[in-house]
C-alpha cells in the first residue's frame, strides 16, 4: 500500500472517528440552545444504544433500531426537560444523574441480553450489520481518490452531515430558530414576546436527546459492529460536551470540529513511529487542550454569535421576573 | 400529599425487609472458620473485576469458578462471587463481606487488588488469599497464581504465520507491561517458526477494555497492509474489524468465533479451573501451603481455542507438533537463540529464559515492529 493511500485512509478513520462525536454534539448544541446544559449526553447515548440494539435484535429492521434509539436518547431526555424545566431542578446535578442512569441502563439490559444469548455473544443479523455498512454506489464509489474519501462511508456520515446543515438552517435561517435562540438568550424576554418558553424548551431538550440517541446506535451498531458490548460508550458523550464549546455552539462548525477530534483521535495509530515519536497518551490530552484554547479564545473575542447561550443553567422562574 | 407519605411508609418498610433478609444471608456463614474440614460446608469466594458476561476475562475466570463448583459437588451457596469490585476500598469491603459470610478461601482475579489482599491477610490469619497475576505473597495465608498464557500464544502465532499472505500481522496490545510484551514475543517467536518473512506490527491502546479504541487500532493495521489481526485486549472489536476487512484473526481470553465467524481463526485461553479445583481441594484436605503458582500447557491451565474452518492447511498438525514439545518439555517458547528487535542478542543458544526472566520482558523479538 502507497503512502498516498496510507494517507486517505487515515482521512477516511478520521471521519469515522468524528460521527458519534457529530450526533452528541448536535443534540448537545440544540439543548443547550434552548437555556439547558444538559451533561447527561454520555448517558443518553448509552439509552439511544440499547434500545437501539433490543429493537434491532428483536425485530431484525433498520429503521426500527433507529426510531428505537432515537425515542431511547429522547426518553433520558424528557426525564431531564421534566426535572430541570418543570421541577426548576439544578441543571448540571440532573445531567450528571442521567449520565450515571444511562450507563447503568445499558449495561442492566445489555447484560440480560448477552447472558440470553447463544454463546454469551448478542450480535445483530447481517442484513442490519450489511445495511449500516459502507455504501456503494456503481462508478461513484469507484472514482481513484473521491471514491473513497466521498462516497464509501456508511449512512451514519451522510445523515449526520445533512443534520448538521439542517441544523444550521433553522437556527439561523427560520423563525422558530430564532425564538429557540431568543429563549436561550434572554428567557424572560421570549416569554415577554409571547413565545412559549417551556413548550420550546421540552421539544428541542427532547429532541436533542433522540439526536444524541442516534450517536449511541451509532456505537452499537458501528463500532462495536453489531455486538453488544457493556460500557460502550466509554467517555465519548464527554468528549461530544466538549466539541460544543470547540464548535462554538454552530452546527456548521460541528462538522469540521467533529473532524479534527476523530482525526486527533486515531492520529496515535498511524503518526509513523520512526518519524515523530510521541507518547501514546499526548494524544488522548489534545482535544481538551484545545478546547481549553478555543475558550480563552473565544472569552477574548467576545463573539455575541459563537458564544454560550447567555441562559444556560439558570432555570426560569416566572414568577421571579 | 396523604398518599404520597402513604407510598413512602410503604417504600421505607420494603427497604426494611430487604435489609433484614440482607442480614440474615451474612449471619447464617458467619461461622468459625476452624470448623471447615469436610466438603460440604467450605465456602470459596471469588471477586471479580467485570462482569462475567463480558465473554473475556471474566468470563474465563467464571468459568473456572464453574468448574470447580461441578468437579466438587459444591453446592450454588458455597460458592459467593462478587462480579465488578473496582481496584480500590470497595475491594476491601467487598472480601470482608466473603469474610463475613463464612469464606474460607477467598480468589482475587485482578492486578489491582493485590495490596488490598496482602494487608487482609495479615489481619485475617485463618482465611487463604490466592491473588491472581500478582507479585506478592506470605508464607502462611497468601499466595499468588498465574499461567504460561505465552505457551498458547506461541501456537496461535503458527496459525497467524501460516494464514498470512502480505507478511504483515497486526497485534493489538492494551500497554508496553511485561505481560503483553512477553506475550507478543511469543506469538510474533510462532509467526517466525513456520513463517521467517512475516513481521508482527504492535500497536498500544493505553487501556484493557475500550470497544472505540481497540476497533480503531486494528483499522490502522489493517491500513498499514495486515491480514491477521490479534490482540491483548478484552473485548472482541479487533476480530470484528477484520472480519469487515474480509482478513483474519487470533482472539484472546475466549473462543470468538461467535462474533467473528468469518475471521477467526482461533485464540489462547484460560482454564482457571484447573488451578481453582486444584487449590479448593487442598483447602478441603487441609493441605494447602502458599506455594505460587505458575502452570501452563502440561497442566491444561492455558490452550487455544478449538481451530476455527478459517486456518490454513496444515495448521493443526504444526500446532500439534509444537504442543506435543511444549507439553513433554523438550521445547519452551523462550529457548534462545532470541534476538530482540535492536539486533541484540537475548536469550543465547542452548538456554532458556528463567520464570522471573519471562514475567519481566520489556523487550520485543526480531521480527516485531512498533507502531
Amino acid at each position: 500500500m502507497g503512502q498516498h493511500d496510507y494517507v486517505i485512509s487515515f482521512i477516511f478513520a478520521s471521519v469515522l472517528a468524528g460521527v458519534p462525536l457529530l450526533f452528541g454534539t448536535l443534540g448537545e448544541i440544540i439543548t443547550e440552545k434552548a437555556g439547558h446544559l444538559n451533561l447527561g449526553v454520555e448517558g443518553m447515548m448509552y439509552m439511544g444504544a440499547i434500545c437501539g440494539f433490543v429493537a434491532g435484535y428483536h425485530t431484525q429492521s433498520p429503521f426500527l433500531l433507529l426510531l428505537c434509539s432515537f425515542l431511547g436518547g429522547a426518553a433520558g431526555a424528557l426525564v431531564y426537560a421534566f426535572l430541570t424545566v418543570t421541577l426548576f431542578a439544578n441543571q448540571n446535578v440532573t445531567g450528571l444523574a442521567l449520565t450515571i442512569f444511562g450507563a447503568g441502563f445499558a449495561n442492566y439490559i445489555g447484560e440480560a441480553l448477552i447472558m440470553k444469548a447463544p454463546n454469551r455473544a448478542a450480535v445483530l443479523s447481517d442484513n442490519i450489520t450489511r445495511f449500516f455498512g459502507g455504501i456503494y454506489i456503481p462508478v461513484l464509489s469507484d472514482m481513484p481518490v473521491l471514491g473513497r474519501l466521498v462516497f464509501q462511508y456508511n449512512i451514519f456520515v451522510y445523515f449526520g452531515v445533512l443534520l448538521a446543515i439542517l441544523g444550521g438552517i433553522y437556527l439561523n435561517r427560520t423563525r422558530r430558530g430564532l425564538n429557540l435562540r431568543a429563549v436561550g438568550e434572554n428567557t424572560a424576554a421570549a416569554d415577554a414576546a409571547g413565545i412559549r418558553v417551556v413548550l420550546y424548551k421540552y421539544i428541542h431538550i427532547v429532541t436533542g436527546g433522540g439526536i444524541c440517541g442516534l450517536g449511541g446506535a451509532y456505537i452499537a451498531v458501528v463500532i462495536c459492529g453489531g455486538t453488544w458490548t457493556n460500557n460502550c460508550v466509554n467517555g465519548l458523550g464527554w468528549i461530544a460536551v466538549a466539541l460544543v464549546i470547540f464548535a462554538g455552539w454552530s452546527p456548521y462548525r460541528t462538522i469540521l470540529g467533529s473532524f479534527v477530534f476523530g482525526s486527533l483521535d486515531v492520529l496515535r495509530f498511524y503518526i509513523p513511529k520512526d518519524v515523530i515519536n510521541i507518547p501514546t497518551a499526548f494524544f488522548a490530552m489534545v482535544p481538551f487542550a484545545v478546547t481549553a484554547a478555543v475558550i480563552v479564545i473565544t472569552s477574548i473575542r467576545k463573539s455575541a454569535v459563537n458564544a454560550q447561550p447567555r441562559c444556560i443553567g439558570i432555570n426560569y422562574f416566572r414568577e421571579e421576573r | 400529599m396523604k398518599k404520597v407519605s402513604k407510598i413512602l411508609v410503604l417504600m421505607l418498610a420494603v427497604a426494611l425487609a430487604v435489609s433484614a433478609t440482607a442480614c440474615t444471608v451474612v449471619q447464617r456463614g458467619g461461622n468459625n472458620p476452624e470448623q471447615y474440614s469436610a466438603k460440604s460446608d467450605i465456602k470459596v469466594g471469588f471477586i471479580y473485576i467485570g462482569s462475567t458476561s463480558d465473554k473475556g476475562y471474566t468470563y474465563a475466570h467464571d468459568q473456572g469458578a464453574i468448574y470447580m463448583q461441578k468437579e466438587l459437588g459444591l453446592s450454588d451457596d458455597q460458592v459467593i462471587k462478587k462480579e465488578n469490585v473496582p481496584e480500590d476500598g470497595a475491594c476491601e469491603a467487598a472480601i470482608k463481606e466473603l469474610i463475613e459470610a463464612g469464606c474460607k478461601i477467598i480468589f482475587g482475579t485482578s492486578f489491582g487488588y493485590m495490596n488490598y489482599m496482602d494487608e487482609l491477610s495479615k489481619e485475617y490469619p485463618d482465611v487463604i488469599f490466592s491473588h491472581c497475576s500478582g507479585f506478592k505473597s506470605n508464607d502462611t495465608n497468601f499466595n499468588n497464581y498465574f499461567g504460561r498464557i505465552y505457551q498458547a500464544r506461541y501456537l496461535s502465532g503458527i496459525a497467524a504465520g501460516l494464514k498470512t499472505k502480505t507478511n504483515k500481522i497486526g497485534y493489538v496490545g492494551a500497554y508496553k507491561i511485561p505481560e503483553v510484551v512477553g506475550g507478543c514475543d511469543a506469538f510474533a517467536l510462532g509467526v517466525q517458526s513456520v513463517n521467517p518473512k512475516a513481521q508482527v506490527l504492535f500497536v498500544e491502546t493505553q487501556t484493557w477494555y475500550n470497544p472505540d479504541l481497540e476497533r480503531k487500532a486494528a483499522i490502522s493495521l489493517l491500513d498499514k497492509g495486515c491480514d491477521v489481526i490479534a490482540q491483548h485486549q478484552d473485548t472482541a472489536m479487533p476480530q470484528k474489524a477484520a472480519e469487515e476487512r474480509g482478513v483474519w484473526g487470533v482472539g484472546y481470553n475466549a473462543d470468538m468465533t461467535e462474533e467473528a465467524p468469518k475471521a477467526h481463526l482461533t485464540a489462547p485461553i484460560w482454564n482457571w479451573g484447573v488451578y481453582y479445583k486444584e487449590a479448593v481441594q487442598k483447602v478441603i484436605d487441609g493441605t494447602w501451603k502458599s506455594e505460587n503458582y505458575f502452570d501452563g500447557m502440561k497442566e491444561g491451565l492455558v490452550d487455544i481455542s478449538p481451530l476455527s474452518a478459517n486456518v490454513a492447511e496444515g495448521t493443526q498438525q504444526k500446532i500439534d507438533e509444537a504442543r506435543a514439545k511444549i507439553i513433554s518439555g523438550e521445547f519452551d517458547v523462550f529457548d534462545g537463540p532470541i534476538k530482540d528487535n535492536t539486533g541484540k542478542e537475548r536469550v543465547a543458544k542452548g538456554s532458556r529464559l528463567t520464570d522471573g526472566e519471562i514475567t519481566s520482558i520489556d523487550w520485543f523479538v526480531e521480527n516485531v515492529k512498533v507502531q
